[in-house]
Order: structure tokens, then sequence, then C-alpha cells
């Protein structure tokens, strides 16, 4: 036997003349946890689909076992044993998990019938194979996504697989649920089942992978072990970028209070809580997910209605009833989810830019003026570099990264004295979260006024002034983060 | 335990809903009447029942799939025109087998040209059944010249008027028939409920209607599955045509266009998820019954027939809408087992 279990050699692949993945290599040992990282569209997923027979490589081959293909099917590389987790897991949420774990054997037995009792064996017989436990009848549906992906791993097994390709499996995750796919993913390892996970989050590839594999633009930058990478090598394969890992200091700060808040609730969520904000200050808020972090940034943006306390904005009392009270009191906010809550996906980038300060954009009689709006799209899009061939084009078109930076613009379009910003970075690929905190800090310096919410240790402690900490629904800490470090935030978090 | 469990599973689901609402319907028409369940009524539903029925069996089949078919109501009419018309022109005075092997013929023909464009160019069910049913329709009219046939094949009438039993109120005298083509309604039921439960096939509709890229990716034939289901379907309307042409005992070329909406309305009352996936064929019997009873009975409690499509329509929208509920609540639920989830 070789001594790998998987050889993608030399492949090539383009899409109508783009070329997609250039004379790219990978070895993957049996039973060996190998990452593949590298930025959005770097050509990760191009060669998940070759490997697994979805396209068919321009150039190269694949060999497997020993054995060399220069062409696979998706059939053959089931039969081969290679198995593909999706990102959305490919279950049914409308049928039960009996019938999701069970289909694909069936089908690959040709059945024409459903016979229930052999579909629970083989439900049965799959879960048993990591020992999850699950009732059968349930709808998939109903299941969380941690369970979904357990359900999608279970289904996977059933074809004695070798090697199973992991897309990007930790992205809807809690940091629990992460824990529990490694354990998973070890049990996996032991029984001789090799690993491809696919990330771009480093701590992740540290933590579980023992080699790794680095593609930027379609090509292949580096390969190696684990053990020989570290945080600024890693930064730099992905992005070919150099990144200095400075903490913010801010270079000047006004001695009023821009916003403070004062003993406010919102019932079922926080409590009594308080806090001032000077301009050039970039004010961190993390905790767990229940702490009340996410309902105390919406009740400053008028999203939650709060019960008792005050806010003051220039040391007057305001109500904060809408967005648009907090819109025009000068404080914005950048969306946790800013797919859904932040961003109009299918309109143009250029609409989203403009989007919060169109009543400033008129002509007398209200009519838009074209000129003024193109004037700030352009200023924009330059002053962000959001990298679009035409800021007329989709906002779906854009990585997230540069979305965004339109969410950002959109907000600094407005002349804003406080930005709260939920999970900025969320989703984020590396260059593009370096940028974005660059323009935090710069902001600050500007004499914005910044809160950053979120449980990404590194960026709080690097990104802000000073730290909150809460705990279910009330401050717990007050941290200078130049002092603090991560298992310092956590204790006071858990 | 269990049987709160199984109370839990049983008010959760659409159909127990639904029945509720039709059951109090019922009650409500027979307190005010004294006539709803009397014989005569119950069979005369029932009869009622057949071609709405059979057509919303078709539709339910697509709407699981994840589509819409609004081009039922004319391939019915163009399949049992063609059928009258060619059977009339041949002197046929034979039974009624070979009017319905005919008429099946011609559906699933008509199924086929929907499910070639639907399944092989995966083009959405909606827009394709829309032209198709203007194409059916045109050629109804223009190709066959379609007039109405006041007269039908002796074995067609007879397949139409014969009785299976005849139901007598004895209180008012009134007599009503139980027509034999509520065997068709019975037979494509029990032959669809084995189809979309008990084969692959049937689960691979389900399944597509789950998520078409899963369905494939797990093996399913995504295309072929679609483009067979398209000609079941068109063979299943087609025979309600046929039911219709025959109970009728004449053929009526535009007597039956216009009907999508209603059978549409029923099968989604019935608890079938509009996105497709979901639902069970006992519900929309059920949304299709309690349609045919505010349809046939409110003349029963005193309302004047002209208010009939104010209530049906009402209907649509409650129960529509309760079941919009019912999602969205199940989504908020989830999310808050999320975050207890993420607490522990």
């Amino acid at each position: 036997m070789s001594e790998y279990l998987l050889k993608a050699v030399e492949i090539s692949k383009s899409f109508a003349g783009v070329k997609a993945l250039t004379n790219v290599s990978l070895q993957i040992k049996p039973g060996e946890i190998h990452c593949l990282a590298g930025e959005n569209g770097c050509g990760k997923s191009t060669l998940i689909k070759v490997i697994c027979g979805v396209y068919q490589p321009d150039s190269g081959y694949i060999e497997f076992n020993g054995k060399k293909y220069s062409r696979v099917t998706p059939l053959e590389a089931i039969a081969m044993g290679i198995q593909v987790i999706y990102q959305d897991f490919s279950v049914f949420p409308n049928l039960t998990v009996m019938e999701n774990l069970a289909f694909n054997t069936e089908l690959a037995a040709g059945r024409k019938f459903v016979n229930k009792r052999h579909m629970r064996k083989i439900a049965e017989e799959a879960l048993a194979k990591i020992n999850f436990s699950i009732e059968l009848d349930r709808l998939v549906g109903s299941l969380t996504v941690a369970e979904k992906q357990m359900v999608a791993i279970c289904r996977a097994l059933m074809f004695d697989a070798k090697l199973i390709i992991m897309d990007e499996p930790t992205t809807a995750l809690t940091k629990k649920e992460v824990q529990a796919l490694f354990e998973i993913i070890l049990k996996l390892k032991a029984q001789g089942i090799s690993i491809l996970f696919v990330s771009h989050k480093l701590n992740e590839v540290f933590e579980i992978s023992e080699r790794f594999t680095i593609f930027r633009s379609g090509r292949l930058i580096v390969s190696g072990n684990t053990a020989d990478l570290d945080d600024r090598k890693f930064s730099y394969y992905m992005t070919g970028r150099e990144f200095d890992d400075v903490k913010f200091k801010p270079s000047f700060q006004s001695d009023k209070n821009v916003l403070e808040v004062k003993n406010l609730s919102v019932p079922g969520a926080f409590e009594n809580v308080s806090f001032s904000l000077k301009r050039g200050e970039i004010l961190g808020v993390t905790g767990l997910l229940d702490s009340g972090r996410t309902e105390l940034a919406l009740s400053l943006f008028g999203l939650r209605k709060t019960s008792g306390g005050q806010i003051l904005k220039d040391g007057k009392p305001i109500t904060i009833a809408s967005p648009r009270d907090a819109i025009a009191n000068g404080i914005g906010y950048v969306p946790e989810d800013r797919l859904s809550e932040g961003l109009f996906l299918p309109q143009p980038i250029s609409d989203n830019i403009v989007i919060a300060e169109i009543d400033h954009l008129t002509k007398k009689a209200g009519v838009l003026d074209r000129k003024k709006r193109q004037a700030e799209v352009d200023k924009w899009v330059k002053e962000m570099a959001i990298a679009t061939p035409n800021p007329e084009n989709a906002c779906s078109t854009l990585s997230g990264g540069n979305q965004q930076r339109i969410v950002l613009a959109k907000w600094l379009a407005c002349n804003l004295d406080v930005l709260v910003l939920n999970g900025p970075t969320v989703g984020v690929d590396i260059g593009s979260k370096h940028d974005i905190h660059a323009i935090l800090q710069r902001l600050a310096d500007q004499g914005m006024a910044i809160i950053i919410i979120s449980d990404d240790m590194p960026e709080v402690l690097q990104n802000c002034s000073r730290l909150l900490v809460m705990k279910a629904g009330k401050i717990v800490a007050q941290l200078d983060p130049a002092q603090a470090d991560e298992a310092l935030v956590l204790a006071h978090m858990m | 335990m269990n049987t709160k469990k199984a109370i839990r599973k049983l008010t959760g689901r659409n159909e127990f809903y639904i029945s509720l609402v039709f059951l109090a319907l019922c009650l409500l028409i027979e307190i005010r009447s004294g006539q709803f369940f009397t014989p005569n009524n119950i069979v005369d539903l029932l009869s009622a029942l057949v071609v709405p029925g059979i057509f919303a069996i078709s539709e339910f089949m697509v709407i699981v799939s994840g589509g819409f078919d609004v081009s039922f109501p004319a391939l019915a009419s163009l399949s049992s025109y063609a059928t009258t018309k060619l059977l009339l022109d041949a002197d046929y005075t034979g039974g009624v087998w070979l009017p319905i092997l005919i008429a099946l013929g011609i559906g699933a023909l008509l199924g086929a040209f929907n499910g070639v464009f639907i399944g092989y160019f995966e083009l959405p069910a909606m827009i394709v059944t829309l032209g198709s049913a203007s194409v059916f329709k045109g050629f109804m009219q223009g190709t066959l010249n379609s007039k109405q046939l006041a007269v039908i094949p002796e074995g067609m009438r007879e397949f139409g008027t014969s009785a299976l039993f005849i139901a007598k109120n004895n209180e008012s005298g009134l007599t009503s028939r139980m027509p034999t083509t509520f065997l068709a309604l019975v037979i494509v039921l029990v032959f669809s409920y084995i189809l979309l439960n008990r084969t692959m096939f049937g689960r691979g509709i389900y399944a597509i209607g789950g998520n078409p890229v899963s369905a494939h990716r797990a093996g399913f034939n995504v295309k072929r599955t679609r483009f067979f289901m398209f000609v079941f379907v068109g063979m299943i309307s087609a025979l309600a045509g046929l039911c219709r042409v025959c109970m009728m005992q004449q053929m009526h070329p535009t007597n039956m266009l216009g009907m999508e909406m209603n059978i549409i309305a029923g099968v989604v009352l019935g608890g079938t998820a509009i996105v497709g996936g979901s639902g069970t064929l006992f519900g929309c019997m059920l949304g299709t019954a309690l349609i045919v009873v505010v349809e046939n009975s409110m003349i029963l409690i005193g309302i004047p027939t002209v208010w009939k499509d104010v209530f049906v329509g009402a209907l649509i929208v409650l129960g529509t809408g309760l079941s919009a509920m019912q999602v969205t609540r199940a989504r908020k639920a989830g999310l808050r087992n999320l975050k207890k989830e993420a607490v522990k």
C-alpha cells in the first residue's frame, strides 16, 4: 500500500475561461486529519468537487489507494469510499431521521419499495457507528444544526467511508457543539478514516488537524505539518499579506461622554446595565450567547423595548423607540446577521450604500439627485476598497468581507456619532477581518465612538480600549484589554 | 408520558385542526337544518367529492414535489373531449373500459408534455402548466373544434349513472344514488397512497419537495421522478375528467376550466406545505371535503349560494393562515431551544 490514501496531482480546472484551479496537488495519508484552508473563492470547493466526481478536471489526475483515475464519477467516488458532508448537510428537513439515514443505502441497493423495518435497521446501524442517539421518527427539520450534522455524518459512514470530506463544518455551530464534533472526528480517525477538514478558521486548524494545505487564488501555496505553523504564517499563507497585530490604543479621547446608559433593562434579557462611552473609544462587550449582549445592542438601536433606565446622548436624555430615532440621534447598528438584517442582497451595491442617507440625496421636490448619489457611491466604494467591477451589481455577488464593508459604508455615509457592531467579522475571511478592524480603529481615531459586541476573544482584546463582560443579563466585569488575556475574560464569562 | 406525547403529536398536526373545523361545520349545519346527517345528504356530498377528490390527489402530488399544476382542468377537458368525440365518431357501443383506457392514454401523453419541460428541462412547474393549460385549451377549441356534445356513448352514460347503492331519507322520502364513479376515487386514493408511501419513487417525490439538490446527491433520479410523476398526474386528471363527463351525461368543453383554484385551496387547507415536501393524503381529502361541504351545504342553513365564494375564500385565508402561524411558532420554539442548548 502506498503512503497516501488520496493523491490529487496537478489538477487544473477552469470555468468559462476563468481558472479556478491551477496545477494544485493534495495528499492525504490514511487515518489523518488534514485541513484544507484558504479564503473564500480560493478553489477549495472546486477541488472537493473534483475529488468527489461532481466536476471533471481539465488536467491532472487522482490517485486513490494506489489506483490512478483521470476522471471520477460521483458513484465511483462513493464506491471508492469518498464521502462529502456538505455545508448544508444535504438532508431532507421534511422527512424523518430514519428516512434521511436510510435513503442512500436503499437507493444504492436499487430498492423499489419501502420496507420500514429494513430502513429502521439501517438507521440504527448508522447511529451506532458513532454512538449517537436520537429518535428515529423525528423530522430532521426539527433538529438543531449540530444534530443535523451528526445525521449527515452517520449517513456518510454507511458506505465504508475511507475519506470523509467536511466542507466548513463548524460555520453554524456553538463552541460546545464544535467540541463535540471534534470528538467525533477523533473517533473516526481512530477507526482509520481520513478526514479532509475544510476551514478558514485558524484556531480550528490548529486544534484538530495534523497536516494542512493552503490554497490562494486557485494555487497551492503550502502544505505541511500543522506543528510547524503559527498565527502569523497562517495569515500570511492565506492572504499573501503581512499583518501586525497591534493592540488598539485610542489616539485621542474626549473627556465628555457621548453616550451614557443608566440602569437600562430589557425584561428577560438583561437588567440594570450602565456604562458610558466617549468619542474616540472602542468599547467591547462580550459574553455568552444568552448573556444579553445581543439584546443590549438591539435596544440601543430601538429594536427592543426597554423597561426602566435611561439613555443619554451628549448629556441629554433621549428615547430610542425605533431605528429611526436611533439614526436621528446619530446611532448606527451593524447587525449580527448582515445577510438578512443588514443588506438588501439582490439590490445593487450602490443602493445598499446610500440607503440610510437617501433622504439627504434629494433635489428640492424630494426627487433623487442622481449626480449626488453617484458621487456618494463612488466615494465609498473607493474609501472602503470594495472589490467590485461595477457598483450596480447585486450585493449578493460580493464576498462576506466586502458585504460587511458595505454595511459599514452605509452607516459612515450618515456621519454617525456612535456605531454599534454586533459580531462585525463573523464569517469574514482573515484579510477582510484585518481590514475591517483597521477601518474601525481609524474611525475611532477620527472621533467616532464604537461599541463592538463579539465573542471573538482576540477581536475584542485587540481592538477595544475597554471591555465589558456580560453574564446572565448583567455586566459582571470591566477589564482593560491591555492587561487582560483570553483566560481571564473566559473566567468572567462562564 | 406516552399518551402525552401522542396527544402532542396529534395536536401538532394540521389534519387535527382541519378535522375539528370540519366537524364543527358539519355540526353547525346539522343543528341549523337537521338535514346534514341524513343518508341522502351524505351520499350527495360523497358523490360531489368524486371529481374534486381525484383532481386534489393529482394536485397533491405536484405540490408535495414542490410545484403547482394549474393545467389539470384543461388537461382533463382535452382528454375527455377527445375520448368522447373519438368514440362517438366511431359509433362505439361497448362498455366503459375502452373510454377509460383511451382517456388514461391521452392523459399520460399530455402529462408527459408537462413532464418533459418540468422534469428534463427543469423549468418551474407553475410556469410550464400555465402555458400548457393554454395549449391544451387551444388545441381542444381550435384543432378539435370543440362544441358541447349533448350525447355521450352508451357505456359511458351507464358508468356515470349507475349506482353502487341508493340511500333514502325516511323523513323526506328523498333518495340519492351513490355513483359507481366513487369507486374511481377510492381506487385512485389507494393507488396513490401506496405509490407515495410504500415505494421509493413516492418517497422520492417527498425528498425532491424537501430539497432537490439533496435528493440528487442521495441518488434519486430527480429528472425521471418528476417526469413520471407528471405522467401519473396526467392520467389521474384525465380519469377525473372522464368521470365528470360520465356523471353529467354530456361533454361540456369549458365546464371544468377554472376549477384549479378551489382544488389547490383544498389541498393547501388540508395541511400540505405550499413549499413542498410535507402533507398527507388524508389531510388533502379532508381539505377538499371541507370545500365541497361549504359549496354544497351552505344552502341548508339558509345562506344564499351567492355567499358561497365568500365562505370558501374566508376558509382558505383562515386555514392557510393558521398553518403559517404554526410554522412561525415552531421556528421560534426551535430558536429558543437552540439558545438553551448553547447555554448548557
